[in-house]
Protein backbone atom coordinates (compact mmCIF):
# COMPACT_ATOMS: atom_id res chain seq x y z
CA UNK A 1 0.00 0.00 0.00
CA UNK A 2 1.33 3.24 -0.89
CA UNK A 3 0.32 4.71 2.17
CA UNK A 4 2.01 2.47 4.51
CA UNK A 5 5.28 2.71 2.22
CA UNK A 6 5.42 6.17 2.47
CA UNK A 7 5.38 5.47 6.45
CA UNK A 8 7.97 3.68 6.23
CA UNK A 9 10.12 5.99 4.66
CA UNK A 10 9.41 8.41 7.19
CA UNK A 11 9.93 6.46 10.08
CA UNK A 12 13.54 5.65 8.60
CA UNK A 13 14.54 9.11 8.03
CA UNK A 14 13.59 10.06 11.49
CA UNK A 15 15.77 6.71 13.08
CA UNK A 16 19.30 8.47 11.04
CA UNK A 17 17.60 11.82 12.53
CA UNK A 18 17.77 11.28 15.77
CA UNK A 19 20.92 8.20 15.44
CA UNK A 20 23.06 11.35 14.64
CA UNK A 21 22.15 13.33 17.32
CA UNK A 22 23.29 10.05 19.69
CA UNK A 23 26.38 8.47 17.46
CA UNK A 24 27.28 6.05 20.77
CA UNK A 25 24.04 4.43 20.50
CA UNK A 26 23.39 4.43 16.90
CA UNK A 27 23.90 0.53 15.98
CA UNK A 28 21.49 -0.60 18.23
CA UNK A 29 19.09 1.56 17.79
CA UNK A 30 16.98 -1.05 15.65
CA UNK A 31 14.13 -0.02 12.49
CA UNK A 32 10.40 1.71 13.28
CA UNK A 33 7.76 -0.54 12.98
CA UNK A 34 5.16 1.10 9.96
CA UNK A 35 2.29 -0.67 11.69
CA UNK A 36 1.43 2.37 14.04
CA UNK A 37 1.32 4.19 10.24
CA UNK A 38 -1.08 2.85 8.54
CA UNK A 39 -3.62 4.97 7.33
CA UNK A 40 -1.53 7.97 8.30
CA UNK A 41 -2.24 10.93 6.21
CA UNK A 42 0.77 11.55 3.63
CA UNK A 43 0.17 15.46 3.83
CA UNK A 44 0.04 15.53 7.06
CA UNK A 45 3.62 13.90 7.44
CA UNK A 46 4.71 16.20 4.75
CA UNK A 47 3.99 19.55 6.25
CA UNK A 48 3.54 18.42 9.52
CA UNK A 49 5.93 16.15 11.59
CA UNK A 50 3.54 13.86 12.97
CA UNK A 51 4.95 13.05 17.10
CA UNK A 52 6.73 14.98 19.27
CA UNK A 53 9.20 13.40 22.98
CA UNK A 54 9.13 13.90 26.19
CA UNK A 55 11.77 13.50 29.11
CA UNK A 56 11.98 10.34 31.40
CA UNK A 57 8.65 10.18 33.22
CA UNK A 58 7.63 13.72 32.12
CA UNK A 59 4.57 15.07 30.20
CA UNK A 60 5.38 18.60 29.89
CA UNK A 61 6.01 19.76 25.89
CA UNK A 62 9.65 20.76 25.44
CA UNK A 63 10.34 23.56 23.04
CA UNK A 64 10.74 21.08 20.16
CA UNK A 65 7.51 19.85 20.72
CA UNK A 66 6.04 23.28 20.55
CA UNK A 67 7.52 23.72 17.48
CA UNK A 68 6.27 20.63 16.15
CA UNK A 69 2.49 20.90 17.55
CA UNK A 70 2.63 24.46 15.84
CA UNK A 71 2.59 23.57 12.37
CA UNK A 72 0.10 20.20 13.27
CA UNK A 73 -2.31 23.25 14.36
CA UNK A 74 -1.94 25.08 11.54
CA UNK A 75 -2.10 22.10 9.06
CA UNK A 76 -5.62 20.77 11.19
CA UNK A 77 -6.83 24.17 10.85
CA UNK A 78 -5.92 24.07 6.78
CA UNK A 79 -7.89 21.03 6.68
CA UNK A 80 -10.81 21.13 8.84
CA UNK A 81 -12.74 18.25 7.53
CA UNK A 82 -9.39 16.19 8.98
CA UNK A 83 -9.42 14.73 12.14
CA UNK A 84 -6.98 13.30 14.84
CA UNK A 85 -5.78 11.05 17.16
CA UNK A 86 -3.19 11.69 19.92
CA UNK A 87 -1.61 8.54 20.70
CA UNK A 88 0.01 8.88 23.84
CA UNK A 89 2.98 6.01 24.01
CA UNK A 90 5.93 5.67 26.92
CA UNK A 91 9.43 3.85 27.43
CA UNK A 92 9.13 0.50 28.81
CA UNK A 93 11.09 1.79 31.97
CA UNK A 94 7.95 1.55 34.16
CA UNK A 95 5.31 -0.30 35.05
CA UNK A 96 1.88 -1.11 32.49
CA UNK A 97 -0.13 0.06 35.21
CA UNK A 98 1.45 3.55 35.73
CA UNK A 99 2.77 3.73 31.90
CA UNK A 100 -0.81 3.89 30.79
CA UNK A 101 -1.67 6.70 32.94
CA UNK A 102 1.57 8.50 31.91
CA UNK A 103 0.77 8.07 27.98
CA UNK A 104 -2.72 9.36 28.74
CA UNK A 105 -1.22 12.76 30.18
CA UNK A 106 1.21 12.93 27.43
CA UNK A 107 -1.54 13.00 25.03
CA UNK A 108 -3.98 14.93 26.26
CA UNK A 109 -0.81 17.30 26.93
CA UNK A 110 -0.56 17.65 22.96
CA UNK A 111 -4.63 17.46 22.30
CA UNK A 112 -4.92 20.64 25.08
CA UNK A 113 -2.03 22.20 23.29
CA UNK A 114 -3.78 22.15 19.82
CA UNK A 115 -7.06 23.31 21.38
CA UNK A 116 -4.86 26.35 22.88
CA UNK A 117 -3.44 26.80 18.93
CA UNK A 118 -7.73 26.96 17.79
CA UNK A 119 -7.92 23.65 16.72
CA UNK A 120 -11.46 22.15 17.89
CA UNK A 121 -11.93 19.79 20.42
CA UNK A 122 -14.19 17.66 18.93
CA UNK A 123 -11.87 16.87 15.72
CA UNK A 124 -9.10 15.54 18.56
CA UNK A 125 -9.60 12.25 20.44
CA UNK A 126 -6.83 10.77 22.91
CA UNK A 127 -5.54 7.08 23.44
CA UNK A 128 -3.05 5.60 25.49
CA UNK A 129 -0.67 2.68 24.66
CA UNK A 130 1.96 2.92 27.71
CA UNK A 131 4.37 0.66 26.73
CA UNK A 132 2.21 -1.75 24.53
CA UNK A 133 3.43 -0.33 21.27
CA UNK A 134 6.91 1.02 20.65
CA UNK A 135 8.64 2.68 17.92
CA UNK A 136 12.07 1.46 17.89
CA UNK A 137 13.57 -2.27 20.06
CA UNK A 138 16.52 -1.33 22.18
CA UNK A 139 17.99 -1.49 25.93
CA UNK A 140 19.29 2.16 25.30
CA UNK A 141 18.50 5.95 25.94
CA UNK A 142 18.38 6.52 22.26
CA UNK A 143 15.90 4.07 21.89
CA UNK A 144 13.54 5.24 25.02
CA UNK A 145 13.58 8.76 24.17
CA UNK A 146 12.30 7.66 20.69
CA UNK A 147 9.36 5.80 22.31
CA UNK A 148 8.37 8.27 25.05
CA UNK A 149 5.84 10.02 22.42
CA UNK A 150 2.98 11.17 21.29
CA UNK A 151 1.80 10.52 17.45
CA UNK A 152 -0.90 12.56 15.65
CA UNK A 153 -2.64 10.87 13.50
CA UNK A 154 -5.15 11.80 11.07
CA UNK A 155 -8.06 10.34 10.24
CA UNK A 156 -10.47 11.08 7.50
CA UNK B 1 -15.10 -24.72 29.08
CA UNK B 2 -15.03 -27.80 29.83
CA UNK B 3 -15.69 -28.81 33.53
CA UNK B 4 -14.53 -31.36 35.43
CA UNK B 5 -16.74 -33.06 37.61
CA UNK B 6 -14.84 -34.53 40.91
CA UNK B 7 -16.55 -35.92 43.62
CA UNK B 8 -14.19 -35.65 46.64
CA UNK B 9 -14.83 -38.24 49.53
CA UNK B 10 -12.02 -38.08 52.53
CA UNK B 11 -12.86 -41.10 54.34
CA UNK B 12 -10.26 -40.64 56.98
CA UNK B 13 -7.75 -38.17 58.07
CA UNK B 14 -5.62 -39.39 60.64
CA UNK B 15 -3.42 -36.88 62.62
CA UNK B 16 -0.75 -37.54 64.61
CA UNK B 17 -0.78 -36.02 68.05
CA UNK B 18 2.71 -37.06 69.41
CA UNK B 19 4.41 -34.50 71.62
CA UNK B 20 7.78 -35.50 70.35
CA UNK B 21 9.38 -33.80 67.05
CA UNK B 22 7.54 -34.26 64.28
CA UNK B 23 8.37 -34.93 61.12
CA UNK B 24 7.82 -30.97 59.70
CA UNK B 25 9.40 -27.63 57.56
CA UNK B 26 9.31 -24.26 58.77
CA UNK B 27 9.01 -22.54 55.18
CA UNK B 28 8.87 -18.74 57.06
CA UNK B 29 12.47 -18.53 57.80
CA UNK B 30 15.76 -19.31 56.15
CA UNK B 31 16.11 -22.22 53.30
CA UNK B 32 16.04 -25.41 54.54
CA UNK B 33 17.45 -28.65 53.13
CA UNK B 34 14.29 -30.39 51.14
CA UNK B 35 13.05 -33.41 52.91
CA UNK B 36 14.31 -36.71 51.86
CA UNK B 37 10.57 -38.55 50.12
CA UNK B 38 10.35 -41.77 48.88
CA UNK B 39 7.63 -42.09 46.52
CA UNK B 40 7.03 -45.28 44.72
CA UNK B 41 4.57 -45.69 41.64
CA UNK B 42 1.13 -46.39 43.06
CA UNK B 43 0.30 -49.68 43.24
CA UNK B 44 -2.27 -50.49 40.80
CA UNK B 45 -5.67 -52.67 40.92
CA UNK B 46 -5.82 -53.77 37.55
CA UNK B 47 -4.03 -52.31 34.43
CA UNK B 48 -6.67 -50.17 33.63
CA UNK B 49 -5.98 -47.96 37.40
CA UNK B 50 -1.82 -48.70 36.10
CA UNK B 51 -2.52 -46.01 33.60
CA UNK B 52 -3.46 -43.75 35.98
CA UNK B 53 -1.47 -44.68 38.98
CA UNK B 54 1.87 -43.49 36.90
CA UNK B 55 0.53 -40.32 36.34
CA UNK B 56 -0.92 -39.49 39.20
CA UNK B 57 2.75 -40.57 40.83
CA UNK B 58 4.32 -38.22 38.19
CA UNK B 59 2.45 -35.59 38.99
CA UNK B 60 2.54 -35.45 43.18
CA UNK B 61 6.31 -35.98 42.22
CA UNK B 62 6.53 -33.33 40.42
CA UNK B 63 4.59 -30.51 42.26
CA UNK B 64 6.16 -31.16 45.68
CA UNK B 65 9.46 -30.95 43.95
CA UNK B 66 8.55 -28.06 42.39
CA UNK B 67 7.97 -26.06 45.97
CA UNK B 68 11.70 -26.67 46.65
CA UNK B 69 11.56 -28.48 49.72
CA UNK B 70 10.59 -32.21 48.89
CA UNK B 71 13.36 -34.08 47.18
CA UNK B 72 12.17 -36.98 45.65
CA UNK B 73 14.11 -40.45 46.13
CA UNK B 74 15.22 -42.13 43.13
CA UNK B 75 12.97 -44.81 42.94
CA UNK B 76 15.34 -47.42 41.65
CA UNK B 77 17.03 -47.30 45.35
CA UNK B 78 13.44 -48.43 46.71
CA UNK B 79 13.84 -51.70 48.58
CA UNK B 80 10.37 -52.20 48.98
CA UNK B 81 7.47 -52.63 46.39
CA UNK B 82 3.85 -51.95 47.85
CA UNK B 83 1.30 -54.10 46.57
CA UNK B 84 -1.50 -52.58 47.99
CA UNK B 85 -2.42 -49.44 50.60
CA UNK B 86 -3.14 -51.89 53.23
CA UNK B 87 0.63 -53.04 53.03
CA UNK B 88 3.11 -51.46 55.88
CA UNK B 89 5.95 -50.18 55.35
CA UNK B 90 9.21 -51.65 56.17
CA UNK B 91 10.28 -48.75 57.81
CA UNK B 92 14.02 -50.05 58.07
CA UNK B 93 13.91 -50.14 53.99
CA UNK B 94 12.91 -46.54 53.82
CA UNK B 95 15.80 -45.38 56.59
CA UNK B 96 18.05 -47.52 54.31
CA UNK B 97 17.81 -45.04 51.78
CA UNK B 98 17.43 -41.90 54.19
CA UNK B 99 13.54 -41.40 53.15
CA UNK B 100 12.48 -39.00 56.09
CA UNK B 101 9.04 -39.21 54.20
CA UNK B 102 7.26 -41.40 52.31
CA UNK B 103 3.83 -41.53 50.10
CA UNK B 104 2.06 -44.81 49.39
CA UNK B 105 -0.29 -44.81 47.37
CA UNK B 106 -2.86 -47.24 45.49
CA UNK B 107 -5.59 -46.67 42.65
CA UNK B 108 -8.85 -48.80 42.16
CA UNK B 109 -10.06 -48.60 39.04
CA UNK B 110 -14.48 -48.47 40.03
CA UNK B 111 -15.78 -48.59 36.46
CA UNK B 112 -15.52 -46.72 33.07
CA UNK B 113 -15.83 -42.69 35.12
CA UNK B 114 -14.73 -43.70 38.42
CA UNK B 115 -11.29 -44.76 40.22
CA UNK B 116 -10.16 -44.35 43.89
CA UNK B 117 -7.12 -42.92 44.75
CA UNK B 118 -6.01 -43.96 48.18
CA UNK B 119 -3.15 -42.42 49.71
CA UNK B 120 -0.94 -42.49 53.08
CA UNK B 121 1.88 -40.40 54.37
CA UNK B 122 4.17 -41.73 56.57
CA UNK B 123 7.08 -40.55 58.81
CA UNK B 124 9.69 -43.64 58.07
CA UNK B 125 12.33 -42.53 61.18
CA UNK B 126 9.21 -42.12 63.99
CA UNK B 127 7.32 -45.26 62.00
CA UNK B 128 4.03 -43.50 62.14
CA UNK B 129 1.40 -42.62 60.24
CA UNK B 130 1.10 -38.97 59.36
CA UNK B 131 -2.02 -38.68 57.21
CA UNK B 132 -3.88 -40.87 55.29
CA UNK B 133 -7.14 -39.69 52.45
CA UNK B 134 -9.09 -41.86 50.08
CA UNK B 135 -10.71 -39.95 46.63
CA UNK B 136 -13.60 -41.19 44.90
CA UNK B 137 -12.86 -39.46 41.43
CA UNK B 138 -13.99 -38.79 37.96
CA UNK B 139 -11.38 -40.35 35.87
CA UNK B 140 -11.15 -36.98 33.86
CA UNK B 141 -9.90 -35.36 36.98
CA UNK B 142 -6.99 -37.31 37.63
CA UNK B 143 -5.14 -34.60 37.35
CA UNK B 144 -6.45 -32.55 40.02
CA UNK B 145 -7.02 -35.32 42.40
CA UNK B 146 -3.08 -35.43 42.21
CA UNK B 147 -2.95 -31.67 42.89
CA UNK B 148 -5.02 -32.39 45.84
CA UNK B 149 -2.58 -34.86 47.38
CA UNK B 150 0.12 -32.80 47.14
CA UNK B 151 -1.44 -29.89 48.53
CA UNK B 152 -2.30 -32.27 51.48
CA UNK B 153 1.34 -33.63 52.22
CA UNK B 154 2.67 -30.22 51.85
CA UNK B 155 -0.02 -28.86 54.27
CA UNK B 156 0.81 -31.57 56.64
CA UNK B 157 4.57 -31.34 56.61
CA UNK B 158 4.74 -27.45 56.34
CA UNK B 159 1.52 -26.37 57.94
CA UNK B 160 0.48 -24.52 55.75
CA UNK B 161 -2.43 -24.18 52.92
CA UNK B 162 -1.05 -25.90 49.69
CA UNK B 163 -1.28 -24.13 46.25
CA UNK B 164 -1.33 -27.03 43.62
CA UNK B 165 -4.54 -27.27 43.33
CA UNK B 166 -4.93 -23.72 41.29
CA UNK B 167 -4.79 -22.00 38.05
CA UNK B 168 -3.09 -18.97 36.47
CA UNK B 169 -4.58 -16.69 34.09
CA UNK B 170 -1.60 -14.44 32.09
CA UNK B 171 -1.16 -12.65 28.81
CA UNK B 172 0.05 -14.94 26.15
CA UNK B 173 2.40 -12.53 23.67
CA UNK B 174 3.37 -13.50 19.92
CA UNK B 175 4.60 -11.87 17.18
CA UNK B 176 6.87 -8.44 16.26
CA UNK B 177 7.89 -6.37 19.90
CA UNK B 178 6.42 -2.94 18.02
CA UNK B 179 2.87 -4.72 17.72
CA UNK B 180 3.07 -7.40 20.37
CA UNK B 181 -0.43 -9.88 19.61
CA UNK B 182 -1.54 -10.28 23.43
CA UNK B 183 -3.91 -13.01 24.09
CA UNK B 184 -5.75 -14.07 27.69
CA UNK B 185 -4.79 -18.01 28.40
CA UNK B 186 -5.28 -19.95 30.95
CA UNK B 187 -3.61 -23.06 32.86
CA UNK B 188 -2.80 -25.09 35.47
CA UNK B 189 -0.68 -23.73 38.22
CA UNK B 190 2.34 -26.61 36.18
CA UNK B 191 1.11 -25.19 33.00
CA UNK B 192 -0.57 -27.99 32.07
CA UNK B 193 -4.54 -27.82 30.45
CA UNK B 194 -3.35 -24.68 28.37
CA UNK B 195 -6.18 -22.66 26.99
CA UNK B 196 -5.93 -19.38 25.33
CA UNK B 197 -8.95 -17.22 25.78
CA UNK B 198 -9.14 -14.23 23.00
CA UNK B 199 -8.26 -14.82 19.62
CA UNK B 200 -5.95 -11.56 19.79
CA UNK B 201 -7.34 -9.29 17.72
CA UNK B 202 -7.39 -6.83 20.79
CA UNK B 203 -4.84 -5.77 22.96
CA UNK B 204 -5.58 -7.13 26.04
CA UNK B 205 -3.49 -6.77 29.63
CA UNK B 206 -3.64 -7.68 33.43
CA UNK B 207 -6.46 -10.03 33.65
CA UNK B 208 -7.48 -10.91 36.93
CA UNK B 209 -9.43 -13.87 38.84
CA UNK B 210 -12.61 -13.40 40.73
CA UNK B 211 -12.49 -14.85 44.22
CA UNK B 212 -15.04 -17.56 42.83
CA UNK B 213 -12.80 -18.12 40.20
CA UNK B 214 -15.95 -17.64 38.03
CA UNK B 215 -14.71 -14.62 36.08
CA UNK B 216 -11.81 -13.08 35.12
CA UNK B 217 -11.50 -9.24 34.97
CA UNK B 218 -8.93 -7.39 32.07
CA UNK B 219 -8.13 -4.52 30.22
CA UNK B 220 -9.11 -4.58 26.14
CA UNK B 221 -8.62 -1.90 23.96
CA UNK B 222 -11.49 -3.01 21.69
CA UNK B 223 -12.70 -0.62 19.21
CA UNK B 224 -9.53 1.54 20.08
CA UNK B 225 -11.50 2.29 23.12
CA UNK B 226 -9.19 0.89 25.93
CA UNK B 227 -11.67 -0.32 29.25
CA UNK B 228 -11.96 -2.77 31.96
CA UNK B 229 -13.94 -5.81 31.10
CA UNK B 230 -15.32 -8.83 32.63
CA UNK B 231 -14.44 -12.35 31.16
CA UNK B 232 -16.91 -15.51 32.47
CA UNK B 233 -14.80 -18.66 32.20
CA UNK B 234 -17.96 -20.98 31.83
CA UNK B 235 -19.52 -19.22 29.03
CA UNK B 236 -16.26 -17.42 27.21
CA UNK B 237 -18.98 -14.02 26.97
CA UNK B 238 -17.29 -10.77 27.58
CA UNK B 239 -18.64 -7.57 28.78
CA UNK B 240 -17.43 -3.98 29.05
CA UNK B 241 -17.57 -2.85 33.05
CA UNK B 242 -19.61 0.44 33.21
CA UNK B 243 -19.42 3.53 30.95
CA UNK B 244 -16.81 5.73 31.78
CA UNK B 245 -16.04 8.58 30.11
CA UNK B 246 -11.67 8.07 29.82
CA UNK B 247 -9.66 5.14 29.87
CA UNK B 248 -10.16 2.44 32.91
CA UNK B 249 -7.54 0.15 33.85
CA UNK B 250 -5.97 -1.82 36.57
CA UNK B 251 -8.68 -3.46 37.95
CA UNK B 252 -8.94 -6.13 40.54
CA UNK B 253 -11.76 -7.85 42.41
CA UNK B 254 -12.73 -7.54 46.58
CA UNK B 255 -12.24 -9.76 48.43
CA UNK B 256 -15.59 -10.56 48.21
CA UNK B 257 -16.01 -10.58 44.19
CA UNK B 258 -18.60 -7.70 44.95
CA UNK B 259 -17.02 -4.66 44.21
CA UNK B 260 -13.90 -4.17 41.41
CA UNK B 261 -11.33 -1.17 41.97
CA UNK B 262 -9.60 0.15 38.79
CA UNK B 263 -8.20 3.34 37.59
CA UNK B 264 -9.99 6.12 35.34
CA UNK B 265 -7.91 8.30 33.42
CA UNK B 266 -9.19 11.50 32.34
CA UNK B 267 -8.16 14.67 30.66
CA UNK B 268 -4.84 13.79 31.79
CA UNK B 269 -5.46 12.88 35.37
CA UNK B 270 -5.82 9.25 36.94
CA UNK B 271 -8.06 8.56 39.97
CA UNK B 272 -8.92 5.39 41.51
CA UNK B 273 -12.56 4.15 41.47
CA UNK B 274 -14.48 1.81 42.58
CA UNK B 275 -17.49 -0.21 41.46
CA UNK B 276 -20.53 -2.26 43.04
CA UNK B 277 -20.90 -4.86 41.12
CA UNK B 278 -24.65 -5.60 42.05
CA UNK B 279 -25.57 -2.04 41.92
CA UNK B 280 -23.14 -0.80 39.20
CA UNK B 281 -22.59 2.38 41.56
CA UNK B 282 -19.39 3.89 41.32
CA UNK B 283 -17.33 5.99 43.59
CA UNK B 284 -14.34 8.07 42.80
CA UNK B 285 -11.84 7.00 46.05
CA UNK B 286 -9.04 9.46 45.39
CA UNK B 287 -8.80 12.82 43.98
CA UNK B 288 -5.77 14.30 43.29
CA UNK B 289 -4.16 15.87 40.33
CA UNK B 290 -1.73 13.12 40.19
CA UNK B 291 -1.58 9.61 38.75
CA UNK B 292 -3.34 6.87 41.14
CA UNK B 293 -3.53 3.49 40.05
CA UNK B 294 -2.68 -0.38 40.57
CA UNK B 295 -5.12 -0.58 43.51
CA UNK B 296 -5.53 -4.02 45.53
CA UNK B 297 -7.25 -4.57 48.60
CA UNK B 298 -6.08 -5.95 52.11
CA UNK B 299 -7.49 -9.38 52.48
CA UNK B 300 -10.45 -7.72 55.00
CA UNK B 301 -11.37 -5.63 52.37
CA UNK B 302 -11.42 -2.61 54.74
CA UNK B 303 -7.65 -0.65 53.20
CA UNK B 304 -6.22 -0.44 49.67
CA UNK B 305 -2.86 -0.53 49.09
CA UNK B 306 -2.00 1.95 45.70
CA UNK B 307 0.79 3.64 43.77
CA UNK B 308 0.79 7.16 43.60
CA UNK B 309 3.30 10.11 41.63
CA UNK B 310 1.50 12.59 44.24
CA UNK B 311 5.24 13.25 46.21
CA UNK B 312 6.89 13.35 42.50
CA UNK B 313 7.81 9.66 41.45
CA UNK B 314 6.02 6.70 42.26
CA UNK B 315 5.45 5.40 45.61
CA UNK B 316 3.27 2.92 47.80
CA UNK B 317 0.04 4.36 49.61
CA UNK B 318 -2.57 3.06 52.06
CA UNK B 319 -5.93 4.42 52.23
CA UNK B 320 -9.20 3.01 54.09
CA UNK B 321 -11.04 1.34 51.34
CA UNK B 322 -13.75 4.33 51.16
CA UNK B 323 -10.35 6.54 50.20
CA UNK B 324 -9.89 8.25 53.56
CA UNK B 325 -6.71 8.38 55.73
CA UNK B 326 -4.29 8.80 52.72
CA UNK B 327 -0.55 6.98 54.17
CA UNK B 328 2.86 6.95 52.19
CA UNK B 329 4.45 3.47 53.17
CA UNK B 330 7.54 3.44 50.96
CA UNK B 331 10.33 5.56 51.30
CA UNK B 332 13.28 3.83 49.97
CA UNK B 333 15.45 4.78 46.45
CA UNK B 334 13.64 4.37 43.57
CA UNK B 335 10.21 4.47 42.34
CA UNK B 336 7.49 1.48 43.61
CA UNK B 337 4.67 0.01 41.77
CA UNK B 338 2.16 -2.30 41.67
CA UNK B 339 1.51 -3.20 44.95
CA UNK B 340 -0.73 -6.40 45.71
CA UNK B 341 -1.53 -7.53 49.29
CA UNK B 342 -0.97 -11.17 50.06
CA UNK B 343 -4.00 -13.34 50.65
CA UNK B 344 -2.39 -13.60 54.14
CA UNK B 345 -2.30 -10.50 55.26
CA UNK B 346 0.86 -10.16 56.01
CA UNK B 347 2.66 -8.52 53.39
CA UNK B 348 2.65 -6.24 50.16
CA UNK B 349 4.43 -7.58 47.32
CA UNK B 350 5.50 -4.61 44.64
CA UNK B 351 7.48 -3.67 41.51
CA UNK B 352 10.75 -1.59 42.61
CA UNK B 353 12.59 0.63 40.19
CA UNK B 354 15.93 1.33 41.01
CA UNK B 355 19.66 2.30 39.55
CA UNK B 356 18.28 1.02 35.91
CA UNK B 357 17.13 -2.15 37.44
CA UNK B 358 13.76 -3.50 38.26
CA UNK B 359 12.75 -5.58 41.01
CA UNK B 360 10.29 -7.56 43.12
CA UNK B 361 10.14 -7.46 46.79
CA UNK B 362 7.67 -7.58 49.72
CA UNK B 363 7.19 -5.06 52.65
CA UNK B 364 4.86 -5.69 55.93
CA UNK B 365 2.12 -2.94 55.04
CA UNK B 366 3.61 -0.55 57.46
CA UNK B 367 6.46 -0.23 54.91
CA UNK B 368 8.66 -2.08 56.78
CA UNK B 369 11.06 -4.79 56.73
CA UNK B 370 11.22 -4.25 52.54
CA UNK B 371 13.16 -7.54 51.36
CA UNK B 372 13.81 -7.90 47.36
CA UNK B 373 13.43 -11.47 46.00
CA UNK B 374 13.71 -10.80 41.75
CA UNK B 375 15.88 -8.10 39.87
CA UNK B 376 16.62 -7.84 36.25
CA UNK B 377 16.23 -5.51 33.11
CA UNK B 378 12.77 -5.98 33.49
CA UNK B 379 10.36 -8.15 36.31
CA UNK B 380 7.02 -6.44 37.28
CA UNK B 381 3.73 -7.70 38.48
CA UNK B 382 3.91 -10.09 41.42
CA UNK B 383 0.45 -12.49 41.80
CA UNK B 384 0.70 -14.40 45.05
CA UNK B 385 0.12 -18.06 45.55
CA UNK B 386 -3.12 -18.66 47.62
CA UNK B 387 -1.19 -19.40 50.65
CA UNK B 388 0.70 -15.87 50.46
CA UNK B 389 4.20 -17.93 50.06
CA UNK B 390 5.32 -17.59 47.07
CA UNK B 391 5.38 -14.92 43.96
CA UNK B 392 5.02 -15.35 40.37
CA UNK B 393 5.87 -12.46 38.17
CA UNK B 394 7.09 -12.02 35.01
CA UNK B 395 10.68 -11.44 33.60
CA UNK B 396 11.25 -9.39 30.42
CA UNK B 397 14.95 -10.10 28.55
CA UNK B 398 16.79 -7.06 27.35
CA UNK B 399 17.19 -6.72 23.66
CA UNK B 400 20.40 -8.33 22.17
CA UNK B 401 22.72 -5.41 20.68
CA UNK B 402 21.20 -6.31 17.27
CA UNK B 403 17.50 -5.45 18.18
CA UNK B 404 16.26 -8.70 18.86
CA UNK B 405 13.78 -8.91 21.51
CA UNK B 406 14.06 -10.59 24.34
CA UNK B 407 12.58 -13.31 26.04
CA UNK B 408 9.14 -12.39 28.46
CA UNK B 409 8.53 -15.55 30.52
CA UNK B 410 6.66 -15.92 34.05
CA UNK B 411 8.56 -16.93 36.89
CA UNK B 412 7.84 -18.02 40.28
CA UNK B 413 10.37 -17.43 43.84
CA UNK B 414 9.48 -17.99 47.23
CA UNK B 415 9.16 -15.13 49.42
CA UNK B 416 12.45 -16.10 51.22
CA UNK B 417 14.56 -14.80 47.71
CA UNK B 418 14.88 -19.05 47.21
CA UNK B 419 13.64 -21.32 44.46
CA UNK B 420 13.06 -19.02 41.38
CA UNK B 421 11.76 -20.98 38.68
CA UNK B 422 10.72 -20.40 35.19
CA UNK B 423 6.77 -21.57 34.13
CA UNK B 424 6.65 -23.55 30.97
CA UNK B 425 4.45 -21.85 28.50
CA UNK B 426 4.09 -22.08 24.82
CA UNK B 427 4.39 -18.89 23.76
CA UNK B 428 6.37 -15.73 25.31
CA UNK B 429 4.02 -14.67 29.20
CA UNK B 430 3.09 -11.61 31.13
CA UNK B 431 0.88 -10.58 33.62
CA UNK B 432 0.39 -13.46 35.52
CA UNK B 433 -2.74 -13.88 37.85
CA UNK B 434 -2.80 -16.39 40.39
CA UNK B 435 -5.97 -18.30 41.12
CA UNK B 436 -7.56 -19.13 44.80
CA UNK B 437 -6.69 -22.74 45.54
CA UNK B 438 -9.54 -24.71 43.49
CA UNK B 439 -10.55 -26.90 46.49
CA UNK B 440 -11.50 -24.09 48.55
CA UNK B 441 -13.71 -21.94 46.99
Amino acid sequence: MKKQLFAALAAVALVSGCASTAPVEEEVVVSVTVEEQAGQDEAFVQNAKDRVFFGFDKSNLTPDAVAVLKTQAEWLKANPEKKVVVEGHTDDRGTRDYNLALGERRAVAVKNYLISRGVDADRIRVISYGKERPAVVGANEAAWSQNRRAVTVVKD
Amino acid sequence: MKKIFLCVLFLSVVASLSAKAELSIDITGAHSEPMATGLPVFSASDSKAKEFSEKITQVIASDLESSGLFRILDSLAYLQTFKGIEDAPVFVDWQAIKAEALIQGHIDYLNERQIRVSVRLWDVYAAQELYSATLEIDNKGWRRAAHMIADAVYKRITGEEGYFDTRIVYIAETGSPLNRIKRLAIMDQDGENHQFLTDGLNLVLTPRFSPNMQQITYLSFYKDTPRVYLFDIETGKQQVVGDFPGMTFAPRFSPDGHKLIMSMAENGNTDIYEMDLDTRVVKQLTRSAAIETSPSYSPDGKQIVFNSDRSGAQQLYVMDANGKNVKRISFGNGRYATPVWSPRGDYIAFTKMAGGKFYIGVMFPDGKGERLVAEGYLVEAPTWSPNGRILMYFRQEPPDRSGIPGATKIYAVDITGYNERRLITPVDASDPAWSPLLSNR
